[in-house]
């Protein structure tokens, strides 16, 4: 048993010491005057890189550990300690907290070299690696948290981190809205994840994993009966606002405002993967209960779909990417909630996370590229067209990104999505209809941004003058594509990682399963050719079916009514407070008991006329009729 | 007395609570108002320095008092003077002379008229307050708790603003009002009890119905001052009227006085009455939590949403206590000493925007951040603790709290947490405007980023919101023995 614990804290630093480095020394200053414009300029990118790779090197020393054999991590302090309730700062160590620490640090890697080039002459460039670093810190921090309340914590710290993130471009007030609404809307599902964290405490007595784990093993009984549902799907709250499953994946769209590479990292490897990893990492809980994991796949199954739909009909090349990450993280969610504990566990959701985490940050990296051609000016696909001639090499990476993401034979997401329908062909029919016909959409919208952002004619004058992006931005494209590629075979090491020896070709996808997966993926891309490889100067969907294309324009209406819901309900209970503070309490408690009291003194000022007969008169009445009871008495 | 004293004989709780007295003789002398700023700061940073030890020879293992003095005052009607601290107490004294010096730094500027007056009136409230922490005889008690009220009203009423006679008048009416009803309860337990000795009417088992009505008379006086809801219309009218450094003191020490009194006396004086009357107070708290919440998103004057935050914040205060456990009421205390810290923090920047702009409407003083990038960085931290944010002292404080009333009633806390979301929600906003502000926020490029007094002000608070929201054990390590025995008293 090896201690690793000292291992785990440089992770941890690497990315929080950028952060504090940057902000202390990246700036003008006398100390360093000859300096200061490098330091101003790019010494942020460098130190956040420098060590970033840091961390990823320590976390590849802890993945070795792992693989060596038992390693074991010690509580560093204690962090509560009151009556019953014992915190300790403890981490997690096994495969799945390397692992996934293995992906957020190269996928983070990637971008943050992409960053350089995308962020080129951004005047507060210092501040957006300082942050990117700190929000990379709370990642990990939620990855190794070997408790729920340290999990709570850095969960919180990654909503700061990507609300300061999101609305990194402040002066615009969409971007500082999307970061306020992110921030809420994550709150509201946080809200279900403290009460879950309370009523596993209250049920189990601790909140450490560990603890919780042995205590169900040890006590069957009192967990059996569906105890564990409520506790179980109150933590499910937590992980549908932070991995955006319906009905709190509203935030997800707007926090496009923030740059291309922020949209990367929180919609690829980090932010929306934290909470189907939550998930997993609490998984003995899920499973307990089967009703929550009914819920739980239904939410993430019904997320996939509706967002797929709404998702065709989408014209900004981030918001599409966006909807398709909402769709895959519900088939990650689905997964979760089907998955089989005695096989393989959460295995299939978190191979998927990990495909999904390198296509779609190739995806969103390869968009961002396509928007520095257009100089950041056009995220509107009907406004491009014709890139390819261009720039070949960012169409070839986004070409892979989008072939992995719909399950084309032979890349990485065509095994981990396989692995999940064939699970959900054994486990729910209902289910892995819906999950095919996902998918079958899923091919139609990523062949239609293709063919319309990217082949046929220019569609504007700016498409037409674009250039190819620079290597800052092309390497880390080429170097996901790779990974996009090769990430879902055996000796690549992940699906091996994740189940140990078993390997994950035990999984049950059959061929009929393998044929259906295809027919969608054949069906969908057929549609989009027949609509899109013409090269239409408008959506043929928009001019033949109004309606449709109106209802997926406006995503449903779930904006909308949450506004709605919003502005009457909340913003009408606190005019409501603010009147009866005003009216009532104050109004007439307050100066209701003033005005009574004055009266009082008014009536008895009547009777202080400082008149002497009048004095005397009532001191002559008073005596007459005491006389009077003294004697009558 | 019940206990020894067994720390040593000198007087340390007579000499902090006399000697802001003797520095406002002292200042009374001082001619020249630099020098004035400069004295009141030195001797309330000394007494502040001199505090520490109490923390460091407290003796974490006993709940009893310690730091003990007693001596006869009026023999007569059995009166005496005695003092001592302990684990619920202790940190209150030491959070009243950290703020103190902070006070004078923060009134520096905003203070041009009647300086000296001030500064006496600082000075004369620094001893109320550490007396009513510090007494143990209730006629003591009450003297303090009395003084405290006359320079808080000049506060308001002499360096306040346009409606400053109104808000002090109604703050004074107020807690005087409690004040009458604490001195009946006081007076009817002393025929009980014959004595005016604090820890000798703990735990006596009086009569229920007795108990119910003493109960009932604390009860009102110290939800005054806390406030509760439904008495909590003050607060908003003095806070908005006071200087910078009055609503300072106001919410970091004097709200505290009614949830100390929660605890000092109202648990262990009358435990069968607590039980009695815990559900409809813990109604009360969830209801102070949503609503203060609310009402404080409905506000565009900067000082009234920090004060309805204030009523939420203190709800959670009231909830931890009426929890009656362990978790709940440890949660509670560090509630208070949170709510100190952050609410002080968050007055003390409404004061250096109002002395910059002279507003503090929200549409007015938006998008500072650009000019003002410390200051906003002080706003954004500030804010987060005051939503409880994880890895700042409200998270624990908060966290304790639920849990603490989670094992008493679920749906108490189930209605308690969305408070959390609205906290997010006012705190949000209020940061949004201000730091970054709208697309049509006035021009703000005149201003100056904060000074070095202004950051040296801010600085030890932001110290200890860290502090307690990453290493919160020292902080509730000196409570266990005494939150224990009050546990065990009020069974």
């Amino acid at each position: 048993m090896d201690d690793v614990t000292g291992l785990l804290w440089r992770i941890l630093a690497g990315p929080l010491c950028a952060a504090v480095v940057i902000v202390l020394i990246c700036r003008r200053s006398p100390f360093y005057a000859d300096f200061s414009p490098v330091m101003e300029r790019s010494a942020g990118a460098v130190i956040a890189i420098a060590f970033l790779l840091g961390s990823t090197w320590f976390a590849w020393m802890a993945l070795d550990a792992v693989k060596t054999g038992n390693v074991t991590t010690s509580p560093t302090y204690r962090f509560i300690d009151v009556g019953d309730l014992e915190v300790n700062v403890n981490w997690s160590l096994d495969r799945l907290s390397v692992m996934m620490a293995m992906i957020v640090c190269v996928v983070s890697l990637c971008i943050f070299v992409y960053s350089v080039g995308y962020m080129h002459g951004d005047p507060g460039i210092n501040r957006f690696f300082a942050k990117l670093s700190f929000f990379v810190f709370s990642m990990l921090g939620i990855v190794f948290s070997g408790n729920l309340v340290m999990m709570f914590v850095f969960w919180e710290l990654v909503g700061v981190s990507s609300y300061l993130l999101i609305g990194y471009w402040y002066q615009r007030p969409a971007a500082a809205e999307a970061g306020k609404k992110a921030f809420i809307v994550n709150r509201i599902g946080d809200f279900g994840f403290l009460l879950g964290i309370l009523l596993v405490w209250n049920v189990t007595g601790s909140v450490d994993f560990t603890d919780i784990r042995n205590y169900l093993k040890a006590h069957p009984a009192e967990v059996s009966g569906g105890v564990l549902t409520i506790p179980a799907l109150l933590i499910f709250c937590g992980a549908v606002g932070k991995s955006a499953q319906l009905p709190l994946h509203v935030w997800l769209p707007d926090a496009m405002e923030g740059p291309t590479p922020v949209s990367a990292l929180i919609h690829a490897a980090t932010m929306v993967a934290a909470g189907v990893y939550m998930l997993c990492r609490v998984s003995f809980l899920v499973f307990a209960s089967p009703a929550a994991m009914d819920v739980i796949a239904w939410i993430g199954g019904l997320t996939a779909l509706l967002s797929a739909v709404i998702a065709c009909q989408q014209n900004d090349i981030k918001r599409i990417l966006a909807y398709s990450t909402l769709s895959q993280l519900g088939y990650m969610v689905m997964a979760v909630g089907l998955s089989v504990p005695q096989v393989n566990g959460y295995m299939p959701a978190m191979f998927h996370l990990s495909t999904h985490a390198f296509f779609k940050s190739l995806l969103f990296l390869s968009a961002g590229s396509v928007i520095i051609a257009f100089h950041h000016a056009e995220q509107d696909i009907w406004k491009m067209g014709g890139l390819w001639k261009k720039m070949p090499i960012t169409t070839a990476c986004f070409t892979v990104g989008l072939l992995a993401l719909t399950g084309f034979p032979g890349l990485s997401g065509f095994f981990s999505k396989e692995t999940i329908l064939g699970l959900a062909r054994e486990r729910n029919e209902d289910l892995f209809t819906l999950a095919t016909v996902t998918a079958g959409f899923t091919s139609f919208y990523m062949f239609r941004a293709l063919f319309v952002a990217f082949l046929g004619q220019p569609r504007s004058e700016a498409a037409g003058k674009v250039k190819e992006s620079p290597w800052v931005v092309l390497g880390p494209l080429v170097a996901l594509a790779i990974l996009s590629v090769i990430g879902g075979y055996t000796w690549m090491g992940i699906p091996g990682w994740l189940v140990g020896d078993k390997g994950l070709s035990e999984a049950p996808a059959g061929t009929n399963v393998l044929l259906l997966a295809m027919l969608a993926f054949v069906m969908g891309l057929a549609l989009a050719v027949v609509f899109y490889l013409c090269g239409p100067a408008e959506d043929p969907v928009k001019t033949k079916f109004p309606f449709l294309h109106r209802i997926l324009w406006n995503k449903f209406g779930f904006d909308e009514f949450y506004l709605a819901l919003v502005k009457y309900v909340q913003g009408g209970l606190a005019a409501l407070c603010e009147l009866v503070d005003r009216w009532v309490i104050a109004g007439a408690g307050v100066r209701g008991t003033a005005g009574v009291a004055q009266t009082l003194g008014k009536m008895l000022q009547l009777f202080q006329t400082g008149g002497l007969q009048t004095y005397a008169f009532l001191f002559a009445a008073g005596l007459v009729i005491i006389l009077y009871y003294v004697v009558t008495q | 007395m019940t206990v020894p004293n067994h720390n040593d004989s000198f007087p340390i709780l007579s000499v902090l609570i006399f000697s802001p007295l003797a520095a406002a003789v002292v200042t009374a002398a001082i001619r020249s108002e630099n020098l004035l700023r400069w004295w009141t700061l030195l001797a309330t940073t000394a007494i502040a320095l001199f505090s520490l030890p109490l923390y460091g020879r407290f003796d974490c293992t006993t709940a009893d008092f310690q730091f003990v003095e007693h001596a006869s005052w009026i023999p007569a009607l059995k009166i005496n003077y005695s003092l001592g601290v302990d684990g619920i107490s202790l940190l209150l004294v030491l959070l009243t002379t950290l703020i103190m010096p902070l006070c004078v730094l923060c009134s520096w500027r905003y203070i041009q008229t009647r300086a000296k007056e001030f500064m006496i009136c600082l000075l004369i409230m620094e001893t109320a307050m550490i007396g009513v922490f510090c007494a143990l005889d209730f006629i003591l008690f009450f003297v303090f708790w009395e003084a405290m009220l006359i320079p808080m009203a000049l506060l308001i009423g002499i360096w306040g603003g346009p409606r400053r006679i109104y808000a002090s008048l109604k703050f004074f009416i107020y807690t005087m009002s409690g004040s009458v009803l604490l001195l009946v309860a006081i007076i009817a337990l002393h025929l009980k009890v014959g004595s005016f000795s604090i820890p000798d009417m703990m735990g006596r088992g009086f009569a229920p119905e007795f108990q119910c009505w003493i109960f009932l008379a604390f009860f009102i006086s110290f939800a005054i001052k806390v406030p509760m809801f439904p008495f909590h219309t003050w607060l908003p009218a003095a806070h908005v009227e006071a200087p910078t450094a009055g609503s300072v003191l106001l919410a970091s020490i004097l709200l505290k006085m009614g949830t100390y009194g929660f605890l000092r006396f109202s648990l262990p004086i009358t435990p069968h009455a607590t039980h009695v009357f815990m559900p409809y107070i813990l109604c009360l708290s969830v209801v102070a939590i949503l609503y203060g919440g609310l009402t404080a998103l409905a506000q565009n004057d900067l000082k009234k949403l920090v004060a309805y935050s204030s009523v939420s914040h203190m709800g959670f205060a009231t909830l931890g206590i009426f929890a009656l456990n362990m978790a709940g009421v440890e949660g509670a205390i560090l509630q208070m000493i949170n709510h100190g810290v952050t609410t002080g923090a968050l007055f003390i920047i409404v004061g250096i925007i109002y002395e910059r702009l002279h507003t503090r409407d929200l549409g007015e003083a938006a998008g500072l951040g650009k000019y003002m990038p410390v200051f906003a960085m002080f706003v954004g931290v500030f804010s987060l603790s005051s939503l409880a944010f994880p890895g700042t002292n409200s998270f624990i404080g908060e966290f304790l709290v639920l849990c603490g009333g989670f094992a008493v009633s679920k749906t108490m806390v189930v209605c308690a947490v969305p408070g959390v979301v609205i906290a997010a929600a006012y705190m949000l906003r209020m940061l949004q405007k201000v730091a970054w502000g709208g697309a049509n926020n006035p021009d703000q490029s005149h201003l100056t980023d904060l000074n070095v007094r202004e950051i040296l002000t801010l600085t030890p608070l932001l110290v200890f919101v860290f502090w307690i929201g990453l290493q919160p054990q020292p902080f509730t390590r000196v409570m266990h023995a005494s939150v224990q025995r009050l546990l065990e008293q009020v069974k």
